[in-house]
This record gives C-alpha cells, sequence and structure tokens, in this order.
C-alpha cells in the first residue's frame, strides 16, 4: 500500500527583509517578499528521501495561508512533492498556533495520511508547537525535533538531540515527525522539476471543506492577543577601537568597568 | 490567592536555573504550586520551598523516560485539574514547549511561548515577547482559558522567599497516547563543565574567523577565563567546527546573557535573533564593516588570535 506523506509548510515574509507588524497587530505580509520558511524546505527534503526508500509513497504538501502561499507550494512541488493543498479563506487572517493546528488537523484528516511532516518551527512566529498541537489533535504518536529519520515497516525512528541528552525515538503510524535543520540539506529544485511542478495539482479548500466555522478561526477566534508590538529602539553607538597592539587589554579594561571581571 | 503552575525542569531532582526564576516570576502573579515528574521529583522540594513554592506535587513512574513528552502532558493536566490555577508557567525548552502546547489544547486555553517577562494585568497575565529576530518587542495575553505561558530562561533573577514547599504525591493516571513515542535509547551529553549556554550570565561565541575546530580553544580559553558559556555561529557549525548545540541564532538556541562576546562573527540576521537581547554586547572582528559592530556596547577591530589570548590572558592576570 501506498505511503501517504503529507507535509505541512509555512509561507512566511523572508527573515532578511525589513519584517513589521501590520496595523491589527498581525505579521505584515505586503511589504516584505514572502517563501517557503527555511526550516520547511528540510521537511520536504526527508519526506523525498523517505518516499525514496519506500515501495510506494506519495507526498502532499498542505499550507494554510493567503493567496500568495501557493508561492511556498510551488516551490515544494519543483523540489519533487506530488500535488499540493492550499487552505484559503478570508476568515482565516489572524489565526493563532492553536487555530492553524486546527485547520490543519482538518485538512490532513481529509487528505488521509500515514505520515505527518513538518519543520521544526516557522522562521516568523517561531514558536515550534504545531507538529505536538497536531499530534494531539490527530492522537498519534509524535516524534519531534529529529535530527535523523527513517520510516520502515510502518514504524518511524529517528534521533532527538536534546539539551541534556540525545534519544532515539520510535513509533508506529500513523505518525507527526518534526525535523531540525540538523537533518540533512534540503536540495535545489531542478529546472526538469520546476517545469514539472507547473503541471502538479494544488486543490484549493476553504472553511466550509472542512466544516470549519469562521469563529473557530481568525483574529475573533484567537486564543491569544496581541496587545502592542513596539520596535526595539537601535542599540546606542558603541565604543570601536582598531587593535594596534592593545585591543585584548583595551577590551579587558571596559569589561573591568563593567564590572565583568 | 490564586495559586500559579509551575512546572519543574530538574535532572533527577537537581533543580534547573530557569526553573527558579519561573518562581519569582509566578509570585508576581500568585503561589506557587511546583509541578515535578520523574526520578528525584521529592529531592526538588526543598530549593523550591527556598524560591517560593508553597507546595510541591511529585510523581514518579518510569514512563516519564520511557515515553516521550505525553506522560509528562497528562501529569501536568492532573496538577492542572486538582489545583484550578489561575496561570500555568513552564520553562521554555523544546520539551518545555510542547508539553505546554499540548496541555492548553486540552484545557482550552491559548498559549505563549518564550515570554522574556511576565507581569500581573486587569485582564490576566501580561507576556513580554521579542518578535521577528528581536526587533520588535510585544505585549500579548492569553484570551480564552487559563493562561499556558512558557519562559525563556535569563527572563527574571533567582529570588529567595521562602515557603512551605509541602510536598504532596500527585495522582496520574496516564492517557492512552502516553505510550505512542518510546524512547528507546538515551545518551547523556558529556559535561563540558561549563555552563549551560541558555542560562548562562556570560557567553563567548566563536564564527567563521575562527577558522577551523583547532582554534576553538582559543574561544574555550576566554570563556573558561569568565566562567562563561561558549557558543558558535551557523557557519561555525555547519562547517563542523563546533557542536550544533551550541549555536546560537534563528535555527539554533537563542540566548539574552549579562554578556556576549563574539569572536569572528559578521553578525547575519540568522545569528542575531539568537543573542539581540543581550545586556552588553562586545564583538571583535577583523572587518570594520562587519554587521555585528552596529549592536556593540564595545568592539574591537583586530585579529581574534592576537586580541582574544591578550584579553584572556590580562582577565586571569586581574584575577589573579
Amino acid at each position: 500500500m501506498s505511503l501517504r506523506i503529507v507535509v505541512t509548510v509555512k509561507y512566511v515574509p523572508d527573515a532578511t527583509g525589513d519584517r513589521h507588524f501590520a496595523d491589527d497587530l498581525t505579521v505584515d505580509r505586503d511589504d516584505v517578499d514572502g517563501l517557503l520558511s527555511e526550516l520547511d524546505e528540510y521537511a520536504v527534503e526527508q519526506a523525498l528521501q523517505i518516499a525514496d526508500e519506500a515501495d510506494d509513497a506519495e507526498i502532499t504538501v498542505l499550507t494554510v495561508g493567503p493567496e500568495d502561499a501557493k508561492d511556498a507550494l510551488r516551490k515544494a512541488l519543483s523540489m519533487g512533492a506530488d500535488k499540493a493543498i492550499h487552505v484559503e479563506d478570508d476568515d482565516l487572517h489572524g489565526t493563532d498556533a492553536i487555530g492553524t493546528s486546527l485547520v490543519l488537523a482538518k485538512a490532513i484528516e481529509k487528505a488521509g495520511y500515514d505520515l505527518v511532516i513538518s519543520g521544526m518551527a516557522s522562521t516568523d512566529g517561531t514558536m515550534g508547537v504545531v507538529p505536538a498541537l497536531l499530534a494531539e489533535r490527530l492522537g498519534v504518536p509524535q516524534v519531534t525535533l529529529l535530527s535523523e529519520v527513517s520510516v520502515e515497516d510502518g514504524v518511524v525512528r529517528g534521533r532527538r538531540d536534546g539539551d541534556s541528552a540525545s534519544e532515539q525515538l520510535e513509533a508506529s503510524l500513523p505518525a507527526v515527525v518534526s525535523v531540525t535543520d540538523q537533518s540533512g540539506e534540503a536540495r535545489y529544485p531542478s529546472f526538469k522539476g520546476i517545469m514539472a511542478a507547473k503541471k502538479k495539482p494544488v486543490e484549493a479548500w476553504d472553511l466550509s471543506d472542512l466544516d470549519l466555522e469562521a469563529e473557530e478561526v481568525g483574529l475573533a477566534g484567537a486564543y491569544s492577543v496581541v496587545d502592542s508590538a513596539t520596535e526595539r529602539p537601535a542599540r546606542t553607538a558603541g565604543t570601536i577601537v582598531k587593535d594596534e597592539g592593545e585591543g585584548g587589554k583595551q577590551l579587558a579594561e571596559f569589561l573591568a568597568g563593567q564590572k565583568f571581571i | 490567592m490564586a495559586e500559579v503552575l509551575v512546572y519543574v525542569d530538574h535532572v533527577d531532582g537537581a533543580v534547573r536555573k530557569p526553573t527558579l526564576e519561573l518562581l519569582t516570576l509566578a509570585r508576581r502573579i500568585g503561589s506557587p504550586v511546583a509541578v515535578a515528574l520523574g526520578a528525584g521529583a521529592a529531592d526538588t522540594a526543598a530549593v523550591l520551598g527556598e524560591h517560593g513554592a508553597v507546595k510541591v506535587l511529585t510523581h514518579e513512574a518510569a514512563e516519564y523516560a520511557d515515553y516521550l513528552v505525553v506522560p509528562k502532558v497528562d501529569a501536568l493536566q492532573a496538577a492542572y485539574d486538582a489545583v484550578s490555577p489561575a496561570a500555568v508557567l513552564v520553562p521554555s525548552s523544546a520539551e518545555g514547549k510542547e508539553i505546554a502546547a499540548r496541555l492548553a489544547l486540552r484545557i482550552g486555553s491559548g498559549i505563549i511561548t518564550d515570554a522574556v517577562d511576565l507581569e500581573a494585568g486587569d485582564e490576566g497575565p501580561v507576556a513580554t515577547q521579542s518578535a521577528f529576530a528581536a526587533s520588535f518587542t510585544t505585549k500579548t495575553r492569553v484570551a480564552k482559558g487559563t493562561p499556558v505561558i512558557t519562559v525563556k530562561p535569563n527572563s527574571a533573577a533567582v529570588e529567595a522567599a521562602p515557603a512551605a514547599g509541602a510536598v504532596e504525591a500527585l495522582a496520574v493516571t496516564f492517557s492512552a497516547q502516553a505510550t505512542g513515542t518510546k524512547v528507546t535509547a538515551r545518551t547523556p551529553r558529556e559535561s563540558t563543565g561549563r555552563p549551560e549556554l541558555t542560562e548562562a550570565a556570560i557567553v563567548v561565541s566563536g564564527g567563521r574567523g575562527v577558522n577551523g575546530a583547532e582554534n576553538f580553544p582559543v574561544i574555550e580559553a576566554l570563556a573558561d577565563s569568565l566562567g562563561a558559556a561558549v557558543g558558535a555561529s551557523r557557519a561555525a557549525v555547519d562547517a563542523g567546527w563546533y557542536p550544533h548545540t551550541n549555536q546560537v541564532g534563528q535555527t539554533g538556541k537563542s540566548v539574552s546573557p549579562q554578556l556576549y562576546i563574539a569572536n569572528g562573527i559578521s553578525g547575519a540576521i540568522q545569528h542575531r535573533a539568537g543573542m539581540q537581547t543581550s545586556k552588553t554586547i562586545v564583538a571583535v572582528n577583523k572587518d570594520a564593516e562587519a554587521p555585528i559592530f552596529d549592536l556593540v556596547d564595545y568592539g574591537v577591530v583586530g585579529d581574534l588570535f592576537d586580541v582574544v589570548p591578550q584579553l584572556t590572558e590580562e582577565i586571569n592576570a586581574r584575577k589573579g
């Protein structure tokens, strides 16, 4: 039987751009170019490698986001995923992590899955909680933050490098996996991949396709609220000296003055 | 006074510093009730009591070590049901965030992660967070249910505040999901004898300019002279010069020490995201145009192999 892999991806504002909040304190998506979150590329890569090892596998990339989020799906398709699902609905604007996990879980169940693979976190919200939330919602094992992953005979195994120990994990499918940026460099789409991606199917679903109500998601349905966002004041210009043989001693003097020595 | 649940991060009964910082923050909102799980749980009570825990709920079972995350969620939920707290605080480790998220979902509550400060507010606790590589500061509240908040290390001072710290056994029934993900092997990290990166008061980091694993002892010697943790930029980690567990930046650890010393690090956004909130920032770099110099309180333009050993020697001389 075919191994059904769903990869969740996020379309995020480019981290090297000048990111801001919009007036409603959601992430401003207009002034900075968006792209597939770098950390999700690792999830797509591991999905491709797992599919290569399987007799028969199909990779679906799934995103929840505005119109432009199609770019993220296109990138994943050009890397080699088979098809895509785009959940898009005006009522989704401002949805928080709890709401996003609800929409993703509904879509994953509708799509059908044996294995869900996510990145370790998004590069904009950086919470890193969606994979755990998906496992909780789907009622399947959570095998997260893996720097090595493999699937064999319906069992997923991987290595999780924690702060105090490195752990080997094991769970039966279906399961939710997340992978870190240590899991292996993501491939660049080939020209052939980019051309092929244009012909791959992208399904569009809205909230009603997932039997969800507007008030369950969006800013109104959010479980947390941002009251204010303040740009951090630029750091006041420091002292910069050129080393002319005494740089280390000058630095020691500064640190002593600040009572660090 | 309302009770506040504090999830205890400990290793065989030795409480890690971020948990004591949580107790400081918890006391601003209510009276702290600690939850300690697994081997050595009861041994945490004395130090937790000294820092303000009125009660310490404990439960020991093999499941906490043998299976990933879910047994701890089951236990924290049992404590939540027993106490009906005003808020639940969890240290912002990778595991802490996962535990907190699953608990929030189960109890129908919102979650805030990576808070760097916390205060009482009219509509519940208000968390301060950093956003977009720490270029913004946000104030956030949980709007539904009991706030579940994870707090980053170094967000508050550890304060002595003697309280009862009375140990009570927590009754826990594990869910069907608890045994879903088995931990088949565990290799503890070798101790370097240096402080934990995210908890350290001083962090000394090396980047591309260190130019090889064989040169990192120069960085380590400076760190040791200051009793500091050692960090590394993504460039240094990707090159294989230093372990990923020491990486500071967007995809590594985010640190907020009293003093951060960046050596041979240009200061790309990926790195700044992980260290920009440090109180005092110092850099040594050959390139006077490196963006790291925009952040520094004190910078030395020069070869780190001249400047850093001289600095280390000077520090050791002054200590002696």
